[in-house]
């Protein structure tokens, strides 16, 4: 393997940005170009990029991550709620809670490893998925979920101006969060937390995590206590969930206790198999697929499935109709369950395996053929 | 006094579904060494195994309402009532527990398939990957459920006989006002039948020994020349189906919707891995003692002290439990060490 320079890191740094700054150029032949779905992108991009910080490196498998999310958009609604719209301070509370959530839960889950620290985590997200639902409801607003009012404190503002009328937006020092605008503050983010997570993985401390994930007993004879290394990981993939979770509500502001549900932290974990565990653009990739297939396949209805068909005789456009209508519209959870059996069965490097496995024969073919042999 | 008599009754019938559950979860992970997170789904398809039986007795016919003599009305009347008149009635009134029958072969079945098209491949990969797959399927099989019988609860009720409340208090020398459902009293008689015939299954038959060696050394029971996969496919159905009925016979208590077997899921692991992972006794007696322990806090009394505590009672005891006794109640050493 080649070790991997600063000088193709910043390479490698400037393409993703330039890939993800143009989203909106290149996305919109494909019809996705529009900026809720790009503002979707961006921020389950940081959430599955943190996650992969955490199961790509050590290979912990977290159930847990929906609840940093879960509290991160708390977090953000409160502050609008009681300081002030800018989404600024918001995802700074946002990350800082969830980070401090994380070292609390980390502390007590990472003791196990394997499939109990899995059941761990599930456990945590379950009980404050719960709480959120019941107990906690003057916090959370239970099953409404936590909106904005008129009558908000939102201290900060008020000193400035007036409460209008109707409902205040989220704004980014008056950018407004709706929008390209608001697509263009997640997309900086996302390079952001994409160039630490790239730092991480080229650092001592990624290199350790790696280690701990290949042989962790090994490493403990070598004189390395594990435990610091794992919960800085899973603090560090807190906060990235924190901060899409601030991020979902700056985009909308309004939070809901389903988010903290266990699958959709299931969700990221198949976005980062998806892609590729362990590689840097793999999460990434694994983001678009899901969000880009979800988008067109929820849209879908029996009506458009005709006219796509409509190339076929009528009865064959028919019976074609009646096998792809449980997978599209209200069905896409099922495509989504199918395509996780497929991947994990056939490809569980992801597509990121899926490419090197090509490339490899690629230049396998080519060596053969300098050389003169087939 | 009544009410913690009640509480305790209250509990066992939840622990009852628990432990069957968690029964099933540790047959499969103790022997084949598979975590199985479409175990939930089996539940919920043996649930839905009762729905379909139902549906298939009253597949009915519209005839003309003669009761009602002003205008032409019409209703549906069931072939079987229409065939058998009142005996017809009566099966369809013991719809419930007459789809055991249906529901045996049909979870026979689904095991099987799952095992030899699915988990067999899975054995040898790392538990994450298990995880996932089960995961992937259990969702797959929630959506089939889902677009078959659509996102609403079905009612599938119990009997008429049994679907009143029996006055246990009397019984126990309590008072008069402690009565209590009779169908839960029967699901809790037959979780008691079900895990007393799966232990004598595995403690009184050769199949059953084989399967408690395989428990202990998987590989050193196949050096023995027995044929381990053969086994193991059989062991994952018999769980299946144990799970499977745990679902069906809990159908008139919850009428199912296509969730319950994940919400039953996140449950029953917990309530493995307090029990012990690969501890089949461990699965049982924490299932019961969870089931209990739930019932009390969400006794009013209890809730006024700790709120919410009925929410997260369950997490909060695994949590402690993992971190006290990592190896959970009764688990046995070198079962999942690593």
């Amino acid at each position: 393997m080649k070790s991997p320079t600063i000088k193709n890191d910043m390479f490698v740094m400037l393409i993703f940005s330039a890939i993800i700054l143009s989203m909106p150029i290149w996305l919109k032949p494909l019809g996705a170009g529009y900026p809720d779905l790009l503002q979707k992108f961006a921020i389950f991009g940081i959430f599955a990029v943190g996650y992969n910080i955490l199961f790509g490196l050590t290979g912990y498998l977290s159930f847990g991550h929906a609840a940093f999310l879960g509290i991160g958009s708390y977090t953000a609604v409160w502050s609008f709620k009681l300081l002030t719209m800018n989404v600024f301070p918001a995802l700074i509370f946002s990350v800082l809670l969830s980070g401090l959530f994380a070292m609390l839960i980390g502390f007590i889950t990472l003791r196990r490893s394997g499939i109990y620290f899995s059941i761990l985590t599930l456990a945590f997200a379950q009980m404050f998925y719960n709480l959120a639902y019941s107990v906690l409801t003057p916090i959370t607003n239970g099953e409404t979920g936590l909106q904005l009012a008129r009558g908000d404190a939102r201290i900060i503002d008020r000193l400035f101006s007036d409460a209008g009328e109707g409902l205040p937006s989220t704004n980014f020092f008056g950018l407004e969060m709706s929008g390209y605008s608001g697509f263009y503050v997640c997309a900086v983010l996302l390079i952001i937390a994409f160039f630490i997570s790239q730092r991480i993985f080229h650092s001592p401390f990624g290199i350790k995590l790696r280690a701990i994930k290949s042989n962790q007993t090994r490493m403990k004879y070598t004189g390395y206590n594990t435990r610091p290394y794992l919960l800085t990981a899973f603090v560090i993939s807190g906060m990235y969930a924190g901060l899409a979770g601030g991020l979902m509500a700056a985009t909308d502001p309004l939070a809901g206790a389903e988010r903290m549900q266990w699958t959709a932290s299931g969700e990221v974990v198949l976005m980062t198999i998806l892609g590729g565990v362990g590689t840097l653009i793999g999460p990434m990739l694994g983001v678009g697929i899901i969000k880009y297939f979800e988008n067109i396949f929820s849209s879908l209805n029996d009506q458009a499935l005709l006219q796509a068909y409509s190339f076929m005789p009528d009865w064959l456009a028919n019976i074609m109709v009646t096998i792809t209508s449980p997978f599209v519209g209200e069905g896409w959870h099922l495509t989504l369950g199918a395509l996780f059996v497929l991947i994990v069965v056939f490809l569980p490097g992801g597509i990121m395996e899926g490419v090197s496995l090509i490339k490899k024969r690629f230049s396998k073919t080519q060596a053969n053929t300098e050389t003169g042999k087939s | 006094m009544d009410a913690i008599f009640l509480q305790i009754l209250n509990g066992l019938d939840k622990g009852g579904a628990y432990a069957l559950i968690a029964l099933g979860l540790t047959l499969v992970f103790g022997t084949l060494g598979v975590v199985n997170f479409a175990h939930g789904a089996l539940f919920m398809l043996g649930a839905f195994c009762s729905v379909t039986f139902q549906k298939l007795l009253t597949i009915s016919k519209h005839v003309k309402d003669e009761s009602i003599t002003f205008f032409d009305a019409f209703k549906d009347q069931p072939y079987l009532e229409i065939w058998f008149g009142d005996f017809g009635k009566t099966i369809i009134d013991y719809s419930v527990p007459l789809s055991i029958l249906f529901a045996i072969p049909v979870m026979l079945l689904i095991g099987l398939i799952m095992e030899r098209g699915l988990i067999r491949h899975f054995y040898k990969r790392t538990h994450a990957e298990q995880i996932l797959v089960t995961f992937g399927l259990a969702i797959v099989l929630q959506e089939i459920v889902k677009s078959m019988f659509g996102a609403n609860p079905i009612p599938t009720p119990a009997p008429d006989i049994v679907s009143g409340s029996a006055h246990i208090g009397v019984l126990f020398g309590l008072g008069e006002s402690v009565v209590y459902p009779w169908w839960r009293l029967i699901y809790l008689a037959f979780s008691g039948l079900v895990i007393a015939g799966v232990f004598a299954f595995l403690n009184l038959t050769t199949f059953g020994m084989v399967v408690r060696a395989g428990m202990m050394d998987r590989e050193m029971v196949g050096m023995l020349g027995i044929d381990v996969e053969k086994k193991f496919t059989i062991i994952f159905g018999l769980a299946a189906v144990v799970t499977g009925l745990a679902g069906l016979m809990y159908s008139p208590i919850l009428p199912p919707d296509y969730h319950m077997g994940m919400d039953f899921l996140v449950l029953s692991f917990v309530v493995v891995v307090v029990g012990g992972m690969g501890s089949l006794g461990g699965a049982v007696t924490a299932g019961f003692l969870l089931g209990i322990l739930q019932s009390f806090a969400s006794m009013n009394e209890v809730k006024a002290i700790i709120p919410g505590i009925d929410q997260i009672i369950i997490y909060l005891v695994a949590v402690v439990i993992l971190l006290v006794r990592p190896r959970g109640l009764l688990g046995r050493e070198g079962v999942m060490e690593d």
